[in-house]
């Protein structure tokens, strides 16, 4: 399942990317005590993806993502909790654009530095966010967190029910959606590019490429989707917490991604699922340790499987097929 | 006279070390011109101010008599200034294909394109293919650049550059590391280049050097130590003392 991304390549949808969208069906029909947890792991899909986008296809290395996943969370919670504006798809609107802005400011330094540096710069925005949500009480609530979200049916029509089962489908919609967006990005000229300058982007400033404009286009957009995955975890959960901001949360989902496989879109969607069943499970069996379950997954997976789970699938199907190739050819 | 590549009194110092002094350099348009010079001459750093990759302490660069010191490396290309690197500089991990494709896909103003399929762009492929076929490396189009031998990388590198259609294209050792054999070959494809462009190379290989170029410039210490053509450079004792004593003596 790997992601190749080229002038020759096919695009059209192969039949293996149908199946996380079964699969999220099927967890809608069967599995209905489990949608909370559902549309948490499909918000944190988006937000990997979101990761992805940058990391994976331009190559632009960042701890602190979360600054637009949590602006993107804040935004919604003080829209509703404040301001008393409680439609949710004009919640969703200025989150993504509002993180989108701050992509876009913040692109503008970090874009221009490379390497080490670009990765502090990265983290200084994410605590200075951190820092700002904490003392900015009277608009947060610092500490304590936004409680008291009013969030109104979605169009007016479908409420936000005690079971998540609105929310579940509101999430997988949206991330349906995203996932369209982005696989179109990638398959794009644009999205080549991207590549490009991923591996070489010496060169691409040699063939004319305006590179700074085109990773700033990818950190804003990257940026925007956070903040719809941040004002999505807003509104399911009806609760802003800092724990939405600073390198906690960044290193998570960057965890989440090296776990599912970086830049190969569906390791978006694997990661999140690993990391969050994971943690669910190991949270109840050992509820001081669980971050060690955690630790040692990642460990096995850098170890052995540098690309994540998809890595360990692509190997084996790339075996497999070789035996089948030498079993016909002998 | 507009010549297609012009300096005027380009140096470069990095504090009190300078690489690059005062130089006057002109380019015919559809030139075929070597810059030689010992390890260490400044060779690239001049190619580096040319393109714009480095920025120069003082002097100007003219590109088809425009003034382009002031413009990106970005801005220069689409002028039509193209290069290719000493070091292979490609998309090692991308194909053959999509490395000539990314050129040309740029020069097109397609590189943009947010919602049609790549693939969509049937004439970036065959743009790229036909430079391929040019080069003679197009059984090559599918293969991942960096399985490929270094000598076919180092066709890569030209082809890329041609993906752009450059006025003038500075071709930095294009036979750096690959066997007598193969520069041969090399040497066959840069004479299938189109005649309209003006081509600068800079190398090593003195029998690639003297085979390719109408007109050799030669650098040492940052400066210009004369220029002429290849049989004027050839009797030219300094060039002896400096450079070509070595090889042919």
């Amino acid at each position: 399942m790997s992601q190749l991304v080229g002038y020759t390549v096919d695009s059209r949808v192969r039949w293996t990317e149908y199946l996380p969208w079964l699969l999220a069906v099927l967890v809608y029909f069967l599995l209905p005590d489990y949608l909370s947890l559902g549309s948490r792991v499909l918000t944190y899909i988006l937000f990997a993806l979101s990761l992805d986008l940058i990391i994976g296809y331009a190559g632009i290395i960042t701890l602190g993502h979360a600054s637009f996943f949590g602006l993107g969370a804040y935004i919604t919670g003080i829209l509703a909790a404040k301001l008393g504006v409680t439609d949710p798809l004009i919640q969703l609107l200025a989150s993504g654009l509002g993180a989108g802005l701050l992509g876009l400011v913040t692109g503008a330094v970090i874009l221009k530095m490379k390497g080490l540096t670009q990765l502090m710069l990265t983290l200084a925005i994410s605590a200075l966010c951190l820092e700002v949500a904490n003392k900015a009480t009277f608009i947060t609530g610092g500490a304590d967190g936004l409680s008291g979200m009013e969030i109104a049916p979605i169009l007016g029509l479908f409420k936000f029910d005690l079971f998540g089962k609105t929310a579940y489908l509101y999430c997988l919609f949206l991330l349906f959606l995203t996932w369209v967006v982005i696989r179109r990005l990638i398959y794009s000229p644009f999205g080549v590019s991207l590549m490009g300058i991923r591996e070489n982007a010496a060169r691409m400033h040699a063939i004319g490429a305006p590179v700074y404009q085109k990773l700033m286009v990818v950190y804003t957009l990257s940026a925007l989707i956070a903040g719809l995955s941040g004002a999505l975890l807003a509104q399911t959960n009806q609760f802003v917490g800092l724990n939405v901001l600073g390198f906690e949360p960044s290193g998570e989902l960057l965890v989440m991604l090296i776990l599912g496989g970086v830049g190969r879109l569906y390791g978006a969607f694997v990661g999140p699922v690993v990391f969050l069943l994971a943690q669910d499970y190991l949270a109840k069996q050992f509820p001081e340790y669980w971050y060690f379950g955690i630790g040692l997954l990642l460990v096995l997976v850098v170890l052995f499987a540098r690309g994540g789970v998809l890595g360990i699938l692509d190997k084996f199907t790339a075996s497999s097929k070789a035996r089948q190739s030498g079993a016909q050819s002998s | 006279m507009t010549y297609a590549l012009e300096t005027r009194g380009l140096s470069k110092s990095f504090g009190a070390l300078t690489v690059a002094d005062r130089i006057d350099f002109q380019l015919d348009v559809g030139a075929r011109h070597a810059l030689i010079g010992p390890n260490g001459a400044g060779k690239t750093t001049f190619v580096n101010l040319l393109t714009g990759r480095l920025a120069p302490s003082e002097g100007l660069v003219f590109l088809g008599g425009e003034e382009v010191s002031n413009l990106s490396q970005s801005e220069r290309v689409k002028k039509g200034l193209g290069r290719t690197f000493q070091i292979n500089t490609l998309f090692s991990k991308m194909s053959v294909l999509d490395n000539v494709a990314l050129g040309v896909s740029e020069r097109l103003g397609l590189s943009s394109g947010l919602w049609k399929t790549a693939k969509s762009y049937a004439n970036v492929t065959e743009e790229a293919m036909s430079l391929l076929e040019l080069l003679g490396i197009e059984s090559d189009a599918h293969h991942i650049v960096k399985d490929l031998p270094y000598g076919k990388q180092r066709l890569v590198e030209i082809a890329i550059a041609l993906g752009l259609k450059p006025k003038v294209l500075l071709l930095d050792e294009p036979a750096a590391g690959v066997p007598s054999m193969e520069s041969q070959r090399i040497l066959s494809a840069l004479d299938l280049l189109p005649k309209d462009i003006a081509i600068m190379i800079i190398e090593h290989d003195m029998d690639l050097v003297f085979k390719f170029a109408q007109k050799i410039t030669v650098l040492v210490q940052g400066a210009v130590l004369c220029e002429g053509s290849p049989q004027e450079i050839a009797k030219d004792t300094r060039v002896h003392q400096v450079y070509l004593g070595e090889q042919r003596a």
